[in-house]
């Protein structure tokens, strides 16, 4: 009754097309947009900005763009937080290179570099697919997290490795460095998760998102009808890198600020992006919002259990917190494959035809 | 021999024995994914956990013990008695065939037909799954595994190799750890018993019938649940040896794990379906590894073993997408 299409009428095209077909979709979006940039800010605490709602929005972002690899292309990756530290070193080199440059052309710029490596590691996956595929974004992985901890030029070559961020300011606001306040750095960060978030809905629902999905179900038959898998798949690479690749400047340049390439973006980044995907539900920009905030919030939540709580000694708990998040996995592909989106499809179903069963 | 020749050779030989090791933990993949078609992400934390539970029993320390005592107060740590290996060895292998046995009940079962990259996907939760059990139930310093392998360099080897040098003073024979010896005999004793299972008892029929095809072995007769719980138990001891290998070598501990990644370049390379192929991509990556690190190491510098591996597999694939020995892959509409 609350929540239904019904008597919602369209008579342009252009409102038939719209992101949001339905009103109480429209609605809940703008009231959560508002609340993002309206209010959180002022009730933004450094403890929630550092330790949920900035890693959150951040993952976002990757989430998107390994989603949009996985599951709008199906071609699997395992190369996520190699590439995330393209994005954070090319943030690097580009902003001591040209100091005067604004740092959100500098975050694009680092996503197009990321782009462009994306593309080059995606080259294989023209000829080779599935899990062949997955070990060679391993080799991305390995190799470019290897580059940035050995040549020297990449960190400047800074005794201790580690790469560290100055302060750069945003339309007059500090946002990057010491002096940056949670509340810019949080703002940075939505306006990106925002534009991000927009771009990776329409791409994914127009000509080219329609290829992906063509080629992730079955990528003879889709030749067949005549989609150019070498389009398809480097598109789906390049797009997916430039997201990746913001995430991992942004986890540089404005969360952590200042990282080591090994610690910052290994293998395990890889895969908690990769888990972020699966439970938020493949092929799915709101299950990319869920699955990243689950797995943020799930060692928050625990931590504060099972440590604060229980009084467990720290090390005790972070085991357990491995242990839940591979039974989550499983749990999720046995119970639901399609992951936390397919759950709210199926209430959002129920919604409609609330109060009756049927 | 020139001494870079000779350092080159040493080099070569390190890698046999590093690869031989790769190969252990490639075998176990090769098992399961010819019976179930499941990319199996877990085999080397199953290496891992087998190795843990070995020391855990040698030692006689009470499962859990970090567990109980955080959440009762207690402080139980060891039951107070050394188990002999003789009966660690078997004890292990027993809770690596109830690993195998819970496997296909809580999670195989329900996936099955589910598309393969849902499966490798659950089998990445199994392995974070694992990893904290493994941690939990036993602790997470760094363990030294001993079941009675002889430790150090081959004397005799370096010996009879000396020779070699033709009088040059910095050469004194190639070394090799007499483990690695061990390593090379035992995993020709698995793979030649691994064979003959399969080509001559019952079971390793059925096996074979299973990895041909699904459905076929189902209308004979085969019960699909049991070749599972098999292969994986095969799988799980195959991983208990490749564990005691590595652990003896290197101590057991997390590192472990992320080695056994390597074992999925030495897959690609010698192809998902074939146990010779594992053995021959391993022995490959091993020595390519070692020889590239050898000779590239003043121009581009060290730790190149971190990604030759994975590249050479993903250069490799473009020519031979199907791997060495692997069955040409046809696809259909």
């Amino acid at each position: 009754m609350l929540y239904r299409e019904a008597g919602d009428f369209k008579s342009t095209y252009s409102s038939d097309n719209q992101t949001f077909p339905i009103k109480g979709d429209r609605y809940a979006y703008w009231v959560a947009v508002a609340f993002a940039f309206l209010v959180v800010p002022f009730f933004l605490t450094d403890y929630w900005a550092n330790s949920i709602i900035i890693p959150l929005l951040i993952y976002v972002i990757a989430v998107l763009g390994l989603n949009i690899l996985i599951g709008y292309c199906g071609q699997l990756s395992l190369g996520t937080g190699g590439f995330m530290a393209v994005g954070a070193y090319a943030t690097y080199k580009l902003t001591y290179a040209f100091p005067w440059m604004p740092i959100y052309i500098t975050f694009i710029i680092a996503g197009l570099i990321t782009s462009a490596v994306g593309v080059l590691f995606g080259l294989p996956s023209l000829k080779i697919k599935g899990f062949y595929l997955a070990v060679a974004t391993l080799a991305a992985q390995f190799f470019l997290i290897w580059l940035f901890t050995r040549v020297g030029w990449f960190f400047n070559d800074s005794a201790t490795g580690m790469i560290t961020m100055p302060e750069r300011e945003m339309f007059g606001i500090v946002v990057s460095g010491a002096g940056a306040s949670s509340v810019a750095i949080y703002l940075t960060c939505l306006i990106f998760v925002v534009g991000m978030a927009w771009l990776a809905r329409n791409l994914t629902r127009g000509t080219i998102g329609r290829t992906w999905m063509a080629i992730r179900d079955m990528d003879i038959a889709a030749e067949i009808i005549g989609v150019n898998p070498l389009i398809a798949k480097l598109t789906a690479f390049a797009v997916s890198s430039f997201f990746v690749g913001v995430a991992g400047a942004l986890t540089f340049a404005v969360y952590l600020g200042s990282i080591e390439a090994g610690e910052a973006f290994g293998i395990n980044k890889s895969f908690l992006v990769l888990f972020m995907v699966i439970i938020g539900g493949l092929g799915s920009v709101l299950g990319s919002f869920l699955g990243a905030t689950f797995l943020v919030c799930l060692p928050v939540l625990l931590k504060l259990l099972l440590v604060d709580l229980m009084g467990w000694p720290a090390d005790l708990a972070r085991h357990f917190e491995v242990l839940v998040i591979g039974a989550l996995i499983i749990l999720v592909l046995i119970a639901e494959p399609h992951g936390m989106a397919a759950i709210w499809r199926t209430i959002k179903e129920k919604l409609r035809l609330w109060p009756f069963p049927h | 021999m020139s001494e870079t020749v000779l350092f080159a050779i040493e080099a070569a030989i390190n890698g046999l024995s590093v690869g031989i090791m790769y190969s252990l933990v490639a075998l176990g993949f090769v098992l399961i994914f010819k019976a179930s078609g499941i990319f199996n992400f877990a085999q080397g934390v199953m290496a891992l956990f087998a190795a843990l539970t070995l020391v855990g029993f040698q030692e006689g320390a009470v499962p859990f013990s970090h567990l109980i005592n955080a959440v009762f107060g207690t402080s139980v740590h060891h039951f107070g008695f050394n188990m002999p290996t003789i009966i660690a060895i078997p004890a292990t292998i027993a809770v690596m065939i109830g690993f195998a046995w819970l496997v296909e009940r809580v999670v195989l079962k329900h996936l099955v037909n589910q598309e393969p990259i849902i499966l490798f996907m659950a089998t990445i939760g199994l392995a974070f799954f694992l990893e904290g059990l493994g941690d939990i139930m036993w602790g997470a310093e760094v363990k030294r595994l001993d079941v009675g392998l002889p430790q150090g360099g081959n004397v005799w080897f370096e010996e009879n190799t000396q020779w070699l040098g033709g009088g040059n003073e910095n050469f004194f024979g190639f070394y090799i750890d007499t483990l690695n010896l061990y390593a090379i005999a035992i995993a020709a004793i698995l793979v030649i018993a691994l064979v003959l299972f399969s080509q001559y008892t019952k079971q390793g029929r059925a096996l074979r019938a299973v990895a041909d095809d699904h459905q076929a072995a189902l209308s004979v007769g085969i019960s699909l649940r049991f070749i599972w719980v098999l292969t994986w138990s095969i799988a799980g001891i195959v991983a208990l040896v490749a564990g005691i290998m590595w652990g003896s070598k290197s101590g057991v501990q997390f590192s472990l794990s992320l080695i056994a990644l390597k074992a999925l370049p030495v897959l690609m390379l010698g192809g998902f379906t074939s146990i010779p192929g594992a053995i021959a991509g391993g022995l490959l990556i091993g020595v390519g590894e070692k020889l590239f690190d050898f000779f590239m190491q003043p121009i581009i510098g060290g730790a190149t073993e971190n990604w030759f591996a994975y590249m050479l597999a993903l250069a490799f694939l473009l020519f031979r997408p199907q791997g060495l020995f692997g069955e040409k892959i046809i696809e259909r509409v």
